[in-house]
């Protein structure tokens, strides 16, 4: 393949909309993923493991792990790394499979 | 309705494929889970094309692609395959099942990971999800990032948070680079000039790139704060008193890549042990695999780069052509051409697999609670203990003894670390069955119940939406693929 990689990549998209995080606003712009947009405001862990309650977020960040299950308006085990951001959205932290949140 | 072909997978050897196969007259259906086209490799948030490689390329075949009457699914992530002679049904999330004469599984790979102490740690992530987050949403993972493992694939990593003003503390490589040397007439210019790109960027801007260094642990308290790195010996062992501390916010770490051949592997395709003790699909110079009307492309048949995955699409695009009664793509000229290219793009993945090899001594950084299995957070003493002292002599046995793999990725993260390791405490080689235990996947994607059930569907396909029959027996549905809505 050649070489492309020269141009500039364009800085981080300009956030356009919130969503809630654990009750604070967490901004993300369009075709953020929700663990972009999290990632992007220094949030690194979003859900805790069943056995040990480690904290855990993203780690293959394209759907395949499923490290960075999160509860998305009331649904549980939700991908962050696949799940678009949206406005007004309710992300909270998932506690091991989320049957105790 | 009834395609010529289906082909799983939008990135560059799928892409490839439909476009040639629909010019040459075939009805093709192009199935991808990702709302966009182009595949891990041309992931992208916008048209731009910066930071990509061969965009233009994508460009290119994108316009074609919407330029033919391929029908293309966006989001459609396929959870099942089976055969309905003579051709196949694939079952697809939220729409009518696909039936196909010839189905094409060009469906890419993942980082391949390596485990060690602190891997599990917010914060470490692979060099693929480093690449994802910053392509994709334009955020960098880190200010301070340090990026290892092994592959070519970390310089584009390296190169890419550069770019975005990212601190690249340093690059650790575990291969040796210098042994593409041995066999300098395999490299091409091309890649010669795009890693002589790559290492000047990081030597303008004072990024160390270590060969034969590894980072064997990971510490931070709620996230890594820093990573230990060690030299390796000739037989990738860490060198003692060599490691030391450095400070980062963020890990990208990855030991190559995994194809994904679980829908294949349900079909009952051959496979292989490849160099880089993958498990990949038999395949011939046309993708055929050893089922009739299956075919694979790309990574699938063994990891090789978006080059190969382009000729190889290609080529199969040309034999279902012929198969489906049409007129060649190709003309001999560029059909050999095509091969040509397609011989030396193997004989470059060959070399770049024996020099980018996992490290052998890896086990020796393992502590006994380093978890091998992120899902069930099975430690290695559990592991160990499944082979020292409760016999196990397969990776299917230590899987059903201690979890590894039974989790909600399905062994797609820990499935090589815990085959190796099974191999590795029983005193023999890697072999395709370990391996076999943790690619095998009934339902290929988390699906909801009323998937399985065959409710839910919505009327998305383009050929008025009939739904088909869903043919999933009962004992086929696992109850955790049901947790992803």
């Amino acid at each position: 393949m050649s070489g492309r990689s020269r141009r500039r990549r364009p800085g981080p998209p300009a956030p356009t909309f919130t969503f809630q995080f654990d009750g604070r606003p967490v901004p993300a712009a369009p075709g953020q993923t929700v663990a972009a947009a999290l990632w992007a405001a220094g949030v690194r862990s979003w859900r805790t493991t069943r056995v040990t309650g480690a904290p855990r977020g993203l780690f293959c960040g394209i759907g395949v792990c499923f490290d960075c299950l999160v509860t998305i308006d009331g649904t549980r085990n939700v991908r962050a790394c696949l799940a678009p951001a949206r406005a007004g959205m309710r992300v909270t932290t998932q506690v091991g499979v989320g049957d105790d949140v | 309705m009834t395609y010529d072909l289906a082909v799983v997978g939008a990135g560059p050897a799928g892409l490839a494929a439909a476009v040639t196969a629909a010019q040459a007259g075939c009805r093709v259906a192009l199935l991808d889970a990702a709302p966009h086209l182009g595949g891990q490799f041309w992931r992208h948030r916008d048209s731009s094309g910066a930071g990509h490689r061969a965009w233009s390329v994508f460009a290119t075949l994108r316009a074609a692609l919407l330029d033919s009457d391929v029908d293309y699914h966006a989001g459609a992530a396929v959870w099942a395959a089976e055969a309905d002679p003579p051709g196949f049904v694939l079952h697809v999330e939220g729409m009518a099942p696909v039936v196909a004469r010839h189905v094409l599984f060009a469906t890419g790979t993942h980082d391949r990971s390596l485990p060690f102490p602190g891997w599990d740690l917010p914060g470490v992530v692979t060099p693929g999800a480093a690449q994802a987050l910053l392509k994709g949403s334009g955020v960098p993972v880190g200010r301070r990032v340090v990026v290892a493992g092994a592959g070519p694939f970390l310089l584009p990593v390296a190169v890419g948070l550069l770019s975005a003003g990212v601190q690249v503390v340093g690059v650790y490589e575990a291969g040796n680079p210098w042994r593409y040397l041995y066999r300098p007439w395999v490299l091409t210019a091309a890649r010669l000039r795009e890693a002589a790109g790559y290492l000047a960027r990081l030597a303008r801007r004072g990024v160390p790139y270590r060969t034969r260094h590894a980072v064997v642990a990971a510490r931070g308290t709620g996230a890594v704060s820093e990573v230990e790195v060690a030299r390796l010996d000739r037989h990738g062992r860490p060198v003692a008193g060599s490691a030391r501390t450095v400070a980062c916010d963020a890990l990208a770490i990855g030991y190559g890549f995994t194809p994904q051949i679980e829908l294949p592997l349900a079909l009952g395709c051959a496979t292989r042990l490849d160099v880089d003790g993958n498990l990949v699909l038999e395949a011939d110079l046309a993708g055929r695999t050893s089922v009739a009307g299956v075919f694979a492309a790309g990574e699938v048949t063994g990891v090789g780069g978006a080059s190969l995955a382009l000729v190889e699409g290609r080529l199969v695009a040309a034999v279902v052509a012929l198969a489906c009664g049409r007129p060649s793509p190709f003309t001999e000229l560029e059909l050999s051409r095509l091969l040509s290219r397609r011989s030396a793009e193997r004989r470059f993945a060959a070399l770049m697999h024996q020099v980018h090899a996992p490290p052998a001594g890896w086990v020796s950084w393992l502590d006994d609670r380093t978890p091998v299995c992120r899902c069930e957070e099975v430690p290695y003493a559990a592991v160990r203990a499944a082979v020292t002292q409760l016999r196990a002599t397969t990776g299917r046995a230590v899987k059903g003894l201690c979890r590894t793999g039974m989790g909600w990725c399905q062994g797609r993260v820990c499935g090589h670390a815990t085959a190796a390791l099974t191999a590795h405490l029983c005193g023999r080689d890697l072999g395709p069955a370990d391996l076999e235990t943790f690619a095998r996947r009934p339902v290929a994607q988390p699906v909801t119940l009323a998937t399985l059930a065959g409710e839910g569907r919505t009327d998305r396909f383009p050929d008025g939406g009939r739904p088909g029959p869903q043919r999933v027996r009962p004992g086929d549905v696992s109850p955790r693929t049901s947790a992803d809505p």
